[in-house]
C-alpha cells in the first residue's frame, strides 16, 4: 500500500489538532464529562473520518457505508469533535455538549444524532453490535466495513468476550476492533484493578489477528488499518497504544483525568498547547 | 419565618429539621449517607465486606476501602460477576455490599440477582447509586428510572429507597444486621436532608412525616423533600392540609400505612424519581385496588427516557417538581370530591 505523503500527514496532524482544541472546548462548556480517553483517542478518529472511512458527511445513512461504533461512549466528545470538523454539523454545536436540549447527549445516543450507529456508555455492548452488523453485511454480500472502538477497562466486560467468540465463528474478516490501550480506568491502572495482559494473547487464543501499534501516531495507526483491511477469513483487533489526555501536559498518564473537564484556567492552558503544538506540525517534517 | 412545617406534630414527632427554612436545610448527596453507613457496619460486624465495579469514588466505597483493604474487593467492568460473586462470598459467611450504577447493578446483572441472591437465598446487598434523571449531564445512558421495578417483582427481595443522606446511613447500617437480598437505591446528586439522627427507621415501616386529612401524598427517594414544600404551599395558599408519607420501603410495603393514608385522606398522590410504570407508585396502586380504591395521581417519569440536563432542569422537564406534585394534589383533591 502507498504510505501517505508528509503533507498528507501534516493535514491530518492539524486536524488532530482541531479535535482536540474541540474537546477542550465543548467539556469546558459542559461542565462535566471525559476528557483523557477523548484526548488520547483523537488521532484514531481523525484518522478514522479523515483519511480510512468510506462515509459522506452530508449523508450520514448512506446504506455503502462503512460503520464505525464507539462502544465505550463516555469518549463521546472524542467522536462529537472528529464529526462536527469533518463535517457532519456546525462546529459551535460541540459547545452544546451535556446540555439540556442538545443533539451531543453525554453519551452517544443513535436516534438523537445522525451517524453515530449505535447508543452507548454502558461499557462493553460495542463489539456485539458490531459482530450482528458484520454479519448482516455478509449475509448482504455488502462490501462495507465494521470499526469499533473499544476502551481497555471495557474488556472486563463478559459480553465482549462472547461477542469475540462470536466473530472469529463466522470469520468476520469485515470487522475491526480497535482497542484503547491506554492502561487505564476510573479506579487506576487496568493491571491493577482486574488484569487484562497478555491481551494480544487472548485476542490471538479467540482466533483474530492480532495487530499493535503507537495509537497516537496517525501514520502508523493508518498503515496498520490499512494491514488489517488486508486479512482473510478472520476479525482483526488493533491494539493502539495511546496514553491517556494525550496532547495536554498536566492531563498525560494520569487516570484522574479519566472523567473529569478542565476548569477555565485549565483550558486556557490545554489551548494555549495546542495552538503551540500546532505551530510545530509543518516544521517538524523540515 | 415560623415553620407551618414544625409546628405539625408528625414532623416534630419525626424529629425532622425544619425543612421550610432554606438556611436550615443542608445539601448532601444520598450515597454520602452509604458510604458513612458501610464503614460503621464495617466496624460492627467483621463480615461485611465490600466488592466494587471500578466506581469506588463515586458509588462512596472508596471510605470503606480505606478503612478495611482486606475486606474491599475490586472487580472492574464487571456487574454480572459483581453479583454472582458476591452470591458466592455470602455462601461463605460473609455479609457482602456490592455497589456500581443502578444502571448496571441491578440494571446489567438482573437475572444473576435474580438467580444467585433471590432464589438461592444469599445475604448480598446490592447499592445501586446514581438512580433517576437526576444523575444529570451523563444522560439517558445512565439515568436508571426502571431499577425499582425490576427489583420489586423479585420475591424475597427487599429494596429501599431512602430520602436523604441520613436516612441512607441509617438504612445501611439497617440491612447490614438483618439477613436478605436486599436493593439500596441511591441519588448523585446533592439533595436536601430532612431527617436527623433522632429520626427512628424501620425496614417495612412508612413514616408520616405531615399531618392531614385532604390528600396524602405517598414519596420516596429525594423527591420527598418536594412533596414537603409541595404540602405546605397547598396549606398556605389553599388550605389543602396533605399527609406525607415517606414510604422508603418498597417492598415489603408497609400496606398498613398506606391503606390507612388512603382511608383518612380519600385521595393519594404518589411520587417517585421513576418511571410511573411498575414502580412505588404502582405498587400502591396494587395494594389500594385490592384493599381500598381511590383517586390516584402518579408523579414519576412518564414512559419516556431521560436525557442530559442539569438535575434540577430535569426534575422540572418530567414533571416531577414542587409545582407538579402542588398541580397532582389538587387534581387528586378534585376527583375525589367529585365522587362524593
Ligand atoms: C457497564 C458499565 N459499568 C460501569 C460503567 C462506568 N464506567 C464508565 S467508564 C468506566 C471505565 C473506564 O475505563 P476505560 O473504559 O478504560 O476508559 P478510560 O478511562 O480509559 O477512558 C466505567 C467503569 C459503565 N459506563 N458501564
Ligand atoms: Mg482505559
Amino acid at each position: 500500500m502507498a504510505s501517505l505523503s508528509p503533507e498528507r500527514l501534516d493535514a491530518l496532524a492539524e486536524h488532530a489538532n482541531d479535535v482536540r482544541q474541540g474537546i477542550i472546548r465543548s467539556l469546558l462548556a459542559a461542565g462535566s464529562g471525559h476528557s483523557g480517553g477523548s484526548l488520547d483517542m483523537a488521532d484514531v478518529f481523525t484518522a478514522m473520518y479523515f483519511e480510512l472511512l468510506r462515509h459522506d458527511p452530508k449523508n450520514p445513512d448512506w446504506p455503502e457505508r462503512d460503520r464505525l461504533l464507539l462502544s465505550c461512549g463516555h469518549i463521546a466528545p472524542v467522536r462529537y469533535s472528529a464529526m462536527a470538523y469533518a463535517g457532519y454539523f456546525p462546529v459551535e454545536e460541540l459547545l452544546t455538549l451535556r446540555q439540556f436540549g442538545t443533539r451531543l447527549q453525554g453519551h452517544p445516543e443513535r436516534v438523537s444524532l445522525p451517524g453515530l450507529e449505535t447508543t452507548s456508555g454502558p461499557l462493553g455492548e460495542g463489539l456485539a453490535q458490531g459482530t450482528g452488523m458484520a454479519l448482516g453485511a455478509k449475509m448482504d454480500g455488502a462490501d462495507w466495513r465494521v470499526y469499533v472502538v473499544t476502551s481497555d477497562g471495557e474488556h472486563q466486560c463478559g459480553l465482549h468476550w462472547e461477542a469475540m467468540m462470536t466473530a472469529a465463528k463466522f470469520s468476520l474478516d469485515n470487522l475491526t476492533c480497535i482497542v484503547d490501550r491506554n492502561f487505564i480506568q476510573i479506579d487506576g491502572s487496568t493491571e491493577d484493578v482486574m488484569p487484562l495482559e497478555p491481551l494480544a494473547d487472548k485476542y490471538r487464543a479467540f482466533n483474530w489477528e492480532v495487530f499493535e501499534c503507537d495509537g497516537n501516531d496517525i501514520g502508523a495507526f493508518i498503515e496498520t488499518v490499512e494491514r488489517a483491511k488486508a486479512v482473510k477469513g478472520k476479525p482483526q483487533v488493533i491494539i493502539a497504544h495511546t496514553l491517556m489526555g494525550k496532547g495536554v501536559s498536566y492531563m498525560e498518564g494520569d487516570y484522574l483525568w479519566h472523567g473529569k473537564p478542565p476548569k477555565p484556567e485549565e483550558a486556557e492552558t490545554a489551548l494555549r498547547e495546542l495552538h503551540a503544538a500546532r505551530e510545530l506540525i509543518g516544521a517538524n517534517r523540515g | 419565618m415560623a415553620s407551618a412545617s414544625l409546628s405539625n406534630a408528625a414532623a416534630a414527632a419525626m424529629h425532622l429539621i425544619d425543612y421550610a427554612d432554606p438556611a436550615a436545610v443542608k445539601q448532601v448527596p444520598t450515597r454520602n449517607g452509604f458510604g458513612e453507613g458501610l464503614v460503621e457496619a464495617g466496624r460492627r460486624d467483621e463480615n461485611v465486606i465490600a466488592i466494587c465495579a471500578d466506581l469506588s469514588e463515586s458509588t462512596r466505597m472508596e471510605a470503606f476501602k480505606k478503612a478495611f483493604p482486606s475486606r474491599y474487593i475490586e472487580i472492574g467492568v464487571a456487574e454480572q460477576m459483581l453479583v454472582a460473586m458476591a452470591s458466592g462470598l455470602a455462601a461463605t459467611g460473609k455479609i457482602p455490599f456490592i455497589a456500581s450504577y443502578a444502571m448496571f447493578n441491578p440494571g446489567r446483572s438482573w437475572e444473576q440477582v435474580r438467580t444467585t441472591m433471590a432464589l438461592n437465598e444469599m445475604d448480598v446487598k446490592i447499592a445501586g447509586a446514581h438512580a433517576g434523571v437526576s444523575v444529570g449531564p451523563d444522560g439517558a445512558t445512565h439515568q436508571a428510572v426502571e431499577d425499582i421495578a425490576i427489583m420489586r417483582v423479585i420475591p424475597k427481595m427487599t429494596v429501599i429507597v431512602p430520602c436523604d443522606s441520613v436516612q441512607t446511613k441509617q438504612a445501611t447500617l439497617a440491612v447490614a444486621a438483618r439477613f436478605g437480598p436486599t436493593y439500596l437505591r441511591f441519588a448523585r446528586a446533592e439533595s436536601a436532608v430532612i431527617t436527623t439522627d433522632a429520626t427512628p427507621f424501620e425496614v417495612g415501616r412508612a413514616q408520616t412525616f405531615r399531618d392531614g386529612s385532604d390528600v396524602a401524598i405517598v414519596a420516596c427517594g429525594i423527591l420527598v423533600y418536594n412533596a414537603l414544600v409541595a404540602a405546605d404551599r397547598l396549606a398556605r395558599e389553599d388550605g389543602i392540609e396533605c399527609r406525607v408519607v415517606n414510604n422508603h420501603t418498597i417492598k415489603p410495603m408497609d400496606e398498613a400505612a398506606v391503606v390507612a393514608a388512603a382511608r383518612d385522606c380519600g385521595a393519594v398522590v404518589t411520587v417517585e424519581e421513576h418511571q410511573v410504570h411498575g414502580g412505588m407508585g404502582s405498587r400502591v396502586a396494587e395494594i389500594l385496588a385490592a384493599q381500598h380504591p381511590v383517586p390516584i395521581e402518579f408523579i414519576g417519569v412518564q414512559d419516556r427516557f431521560g436525557q442530559s440536563g442539569n438535575p434540577q432542569e430535569l426534575v422540572e422537564e418530567y414533571k416531577m417538581g414542587v409545582s407538579a406534585i402542588y398541580d397532582a394534589a389538587k387534581r387528586a383533591l378534585r376527583r375525589k370530591q367529585s365522587r362524593t
